[in-house]
């Protein structure tokens, strides 16, 4: 059966919807599926093509999310043909990224905090998250700065708070973080690159 | 990597030892299969049958924790069957090389060992130098002194029947691997190896990978196509984060932190810049201070002058011979003694050795503050199996982050290619990018600090921190600039074998890591980073050529490798000392009338053969020259065996030293270990799978792989499982010393008994995927087995070999 996107849509359209095409004793789900595909196309065909590169194992595979340009939402991910190391093709993955974006509902949207004691998250805003963070950071190097060592050596250093991860944030983001550690005086610093 | 992943095609043998490549890098496996292809033997010693195994020419299996047995056993076949590659080893390593009149090896102990420290005195370590100072060598390597006839006699101990008796793998198939793998030790031919956690993952690590490149080196192997020593590397910025230091021990660029004996940075630069009196050397980390230098200017910018040694009394002091890992940081934080914990992108309650001592540690810290774009079982802690919310008293924020194609920056695969990337979407909610976050806690933390002032303000304060763009947003263009670095003046480079000079402006990029100066005419955040833009602008990260001159693979104009964006590192030591490439069918690099042609060379010098102006291939090491003899390594300038922590034998068969000398012990009551007891009869290792990615902190929230993979099992050979009467998906309990799980069993023809030291050694595996915060049923960490002990080198922890029971329930 052949029909195009603009026809199914107005078919569709124009009697409300696929449901009640099929009150009419039409079993319409292979089309509606077929449809659903070429719709699918279109749209990939329509959209804002970025490049990105795979969060999982060091490979580098490379990506290619489809963004619907009225919405600025992802729609569709899939590996990047151009790209030499894995010429288009993912492991299951890489092939399963779009789960990464904001279709998964278990992505994580508001500030969370648990008060001491607390069997409970309750949900904050930015500016109060930062200015208590800074706050116990502030408060807790200066309990615990250490300025000389056992030896008497000078080793300014902040030792009551550690820092971990991440391999899996950008560069950019790796070495903002590792100077930022320093500046504060921190020597308990470590990341999956170890383990 | 030495070299990259499409260059496993150009592979004539690959041993994939310490790695299941085809299920956790199925893309790299592609091209080890590309290689296979065209006539390569690929090889698979591992102690479990996998999918990797499979489509490899075949399995070796060999009992955990016993790969420098192995190894040690293949360099004993290569000396003594004359399979090394003489023009090689002679020219590119230090062979030759004459060790000190009191250096030892006596029972499995080195020269210098102090029982009570577990630390070796290396005074003894070292190679001798003539009157002018440069290394004595004897070129027919005849000398009993000298490094090879050293190594020889090392190595004689590792028989076939000695080796067999260890690692449980038969004589024949140990002859067949050596066999196999060292014919590659000629000048057309190419074998490579391909590791993983399957090596890290012991106390013995460093020193199994030592023992590969010591291999790869006698087999010419190194600096070529198809060669080098590749570990495939398990996160996507691993090679990144590890560049930029989120590492106590080192800062961004590989450079040392300072410690607390060198109180001065003439003193730390001193130490740091190492010496040679060779003219043929061109130890290139003469160039260290410029590096450091330009660091320091890249973090304190202005207020970093000469007068105040660029910052140096800013930076902290680690005390000497003392290690701050996660390990120590858990067992300081068990103590009592660390209050707060940043834990970003990462899962520790699950993915840290010895869950109950992490997670213990925990409820003793007063704030936590997490980063991610899922919750996960450590910043739930406080609601864990057996914990009471109302008896903890941490304060946790989880602050929701921006998903890898949710924000623009750059990320760096194990082939040292960095990739730049773009923000497709913003993240949902009030999700950031992590750099945003870092950016916000940190302008806060200085805000107070401007306020009220406080203890040891000034790096704080002077710390240059403008990474926002003009509306406040983490402008991840502006810190790789900062990362790759710029004249901080107008300057003029001048190159003197060109004949040619330069100007810079202020505020241009620096184009390679070569023009960084020493008095503080650059910042650069990392230098290995350098010429990561061009000196226009042009973010070279983001190239998206295909051309690939060589035809060998290495496209060169996609994206950008550090460093200098060289594709195979030792790249000189693919050709002999005239420049001409050992193997001209897969010419990597040629000396061509005044320069080299191919692949970006490891310096511009002529070969070595020129004996004026030539250098040695392996410009990072102070001497020139690969190390066979490596005293750069705690436990020993040659690899030797020694059994894991937990093993099933109270002696090791080839000393009377047991375990790896040099290993720190953790004391605390929780650190409990049971080596050949009764009780925990099994050895033990942890993996991953295809579907879930490390702690399964972000696979387990996706449907479709958690569909695949929905639970904890334990793969249990089907022998052992008749013996204890289990049957093929029973629920069985796990456990060691330590701890125990319960999950479901896997009887397999997948794992075989072991004869070792004429016993029967059976050995068990588990996956390391999963925690009890999500799914509800699908067990919880495998780390509640394993034990707070990491490598004598690097502290990574030892996942992979230890000692367990397993029961029906």
């Amino acid at each position: 059966m052949e029909i195009t996107r603009r026809g199914f849509l107005s078919m569709t359209g124009a009697i409300g919807s696929g449901i009640a095409l099929s009150g009419l004793g039409i079993n319409l789900s292979p089309v509606k599926a077929y449809a659903d595909e070429l719709s699918k196309m279109n749209r990939v065909k329509a959209a804002k093509q970025v490049t990105t590169v795979c969060c999982y194992c060091s490979v580098g595979c490379g990506l290619v999310c489809s963004v619907d340009k009225l919405t600025s939402k992802i729609f569709n991910i899939e590996g990047d043909a151009d790209h030499p190391i894995n010429e288009g093709s993912l492991c299951a993955k890489g092939a399963g990224f779009f789960d990464l974006t904001e279709a998964n509902k278990h992505r994580l949207k508001k500030v969370l905090y648990r008060a001491p004691m607390s069997d409970k998250w309750e949900e904050k805003e930015w500016p109060w998250a930062l200015e208590r963070i800074a706050r116990l950071v502030k408060d807790t190097r200066e309990a615990g700065f250490v300025k000389t060592n056992a030896k008497g050596e000078v080793v300014n250093r902040c030792e009551n708070i550690g820092h971990l991860g991440s391999s899996n944030v950008d560069n950019e983001e790796c070495w903002l973080m590792s100077i930022k550690a320093r500046a504060l005086g921190m020597i308990y610093i470590d990341h999956q690159a170890r383990v | 990597m030495t070299n990259h992943y499409i260059d496993l095609k150009n592979s004539d043998c690959i041993l994939i030892m310490g790695s299941n490549a085809a299920e956790h890098h199925p893309i790299a496996f592609k091209w080890i299969l590309r290689a296979k292809e065209k006539g390569a033997k690929i090889i698979h010693v591992d102690p479990r049958y996998t999918r990797t195994s499979a489509r490899c020419d075949y399995h070796v299996p060999l009992r955990s924790g016993t790969d420098i047995a192995f190894l040690g056993g293949m360099i004993n076949y290569i000396v003594n069957n004359d399979k090394w590659f003489k023009d090689y080893v002679l020219n590119y390593t230090n062979a030759s090389f004459i060790v000190g009149p009191d250096f030892t090896f006596q029972d499995g102990l080195f020269s210098g060992y102090d029982a009570q420290k577990r630390k070796y005195n290396k005074d003894t370590w070292v190679l001798e130098k003539d009157s002018k100072g440069i290394p004595k060598r004897d070129m027919s390597l005849n000398d009993p002194r000298c490094v090879f006839q050293m190594m020889k006699t090392h190595y004689s101990r590792y028989t076939l029947d000695k080796v067999s008796s260890i690692t449980g793998v038969s004589k024949e198939n140990l002859l067949k691997v050596y066999e196999e793998y060292s014919a590659t030790g000629v000048k057309d031919k190419a074998g490579t190896e391909c590791y993983a956690l399957g090596w890290t993952h012991h106390t013995t690590g460093s020193q199994i990978i030592r023992t590969m490149s010591m291999i790869q080196l006698l087999l010419g192997n190194m600096g070529i196509c198809g060669g080098g020593v590749n570990a495939l590397r398990g996160e996507p910025n691993v090679q990144g984060s590890t560049d930029h230091a989120i590492l106590y021990n080192i800062l961004p660029g590989y450079l040392k932190m300072p410690p607390a004996s060198l109180d001065t940075l003439d003193k730390y630069l001193e130490k740091n810049t190492p010496v040679s009196k060779d003219p043929q050397s061109a130890n290139y980390y003469q160039n260290y201070p410029k590096f450091f230098v330009s660091f320091l200017k890249s973090m304190f910018h202005d207020k970093a002058t000469a007068e105040n040694g660029f910052g140096y009394s800013w930076m902290p002091k680690l005390d000497d011979g003392v290690h701050y890992s996660l390990m120590h940081l858990f067992d300081k934080m068990y103590e009592g003694k660390i209050k707060g914990l940043f834990a970003v992108g990462t899962d520790p309650a699950v993915s840290s050795p010895n869950t109950n001592k992490v997670r213990k540690a925990l409820e003793k810290l007063d704030w936590m503050v997490g980063e991610n774009i899922f919750n996960n079982e450590t910043y739930s802690f406080w609601k864990g199996p057996g914990v009471d919310p109302k008896q903890v008293k941490t304060e946790v924020f989880l602050l929701p982050a921006s998903a890898s194609m949710e924000k623009e920056g750059s990320q760096s695969n194990s082939g040292r290619w960095v990739q730049w990337k773009y923000k497709a979407a913003e993240a949902p909610g009030d999700g950031i990018p992590v750099g945003e976050i870092t950016i916000k806690i940190m302008a806060a933390v200085r805000a107070l600090y401007a306020k009220e002032g406080g203890v040891h303000p000034d790096p704080i304060l002077n710390l240059k921190w403008d990474y926002t763009d003009i509306k406040g947003r983490y402008d991840a263009l502006k810190v790789s600039k900062q990362i790759n670095g710029y004249f901080l003046k107008d300057t003029v480079i001048e190159d003197k074998a060109a004949g040619t000079k330069t100007e810079f402006k202020k505020g241009q990029l620096v184009p390679t890591f070569g023009m960084l100066q020493v008095d503080g005419a650059t910042a650069s955040g990392n230098w290995v980073m350098a010429g990561s833009f061009t000196a226009t602008g042009e973010n070279r990260m983001a190239k998206r050529g295909k051309d690939d001159p060589t035809g060998l693979g290495l496209y060169p104009n996609w994206s950008y490798a550090w460093p200098v964006n060289r594709r195979i590192i030792y790249n000189r030591a693919s050709c002999d000392i005239y420049g001409k490439p050992y193997n001209p069918k897969r010419k990597l690099l040629e000396w061509v009338g005044d320069k080299w042609v191919g692949d970006v060379p490891d310096g511009p010098w002529p070969p070595q053969a020129d004996k004026e102006k030539g250098k040695y291939p392996f410009i990072m090491k102070a001497d020139g020259l690969g190390a066979l003899f490596g005293p750069g390594m705690v436990e020993g300038p040659f690899p030797e065996h020694y059994e894991p922590l937990e093993g099933p034998l109270a002696k090791n068969p080839l000393s009377g030293q047991l375990i790896n000398p040099a290993i720190e012990i953790f004391k605390s009551d929780l650190d409990k270990v049971a080596n050949a007891d009764a009780k925990f009869p099994y050895v033990c290792t942890t993996y991953s799978c295809t579907e879930h990615w490390c702690s399964g902190a972000l696979t387990r929230w996706q449907a479709w792989l958690l569909e695949m993979q929905p639970e904890l099992y334990v793969e249990i050979g089907d022998l052992l499982a008749r013996d204890l009467g289990i049957r093929n998906g029973a629920k069985v309990r796990v456990s060691s010393i330590r701890g125990a799980v319960e999950c479901v069993a896997m009887v397999t023809k997948r794992f075989k008994p072991f004869q070792i030291e004429g016993k029967t050694v059976h050995q068990v595996g588990l996956p390391f995927n999963y925690g009890w915060l999500f799914p509800k049923d699908g067990s919880d960490s495998t780390n509640f087995l394993t034990p707070t002990v990491g490598d004598a080198n690097t502290f990574c922890p030892e996942y992979k070999a230890f000692m367990v029971n397993v029961q029906k329930i």
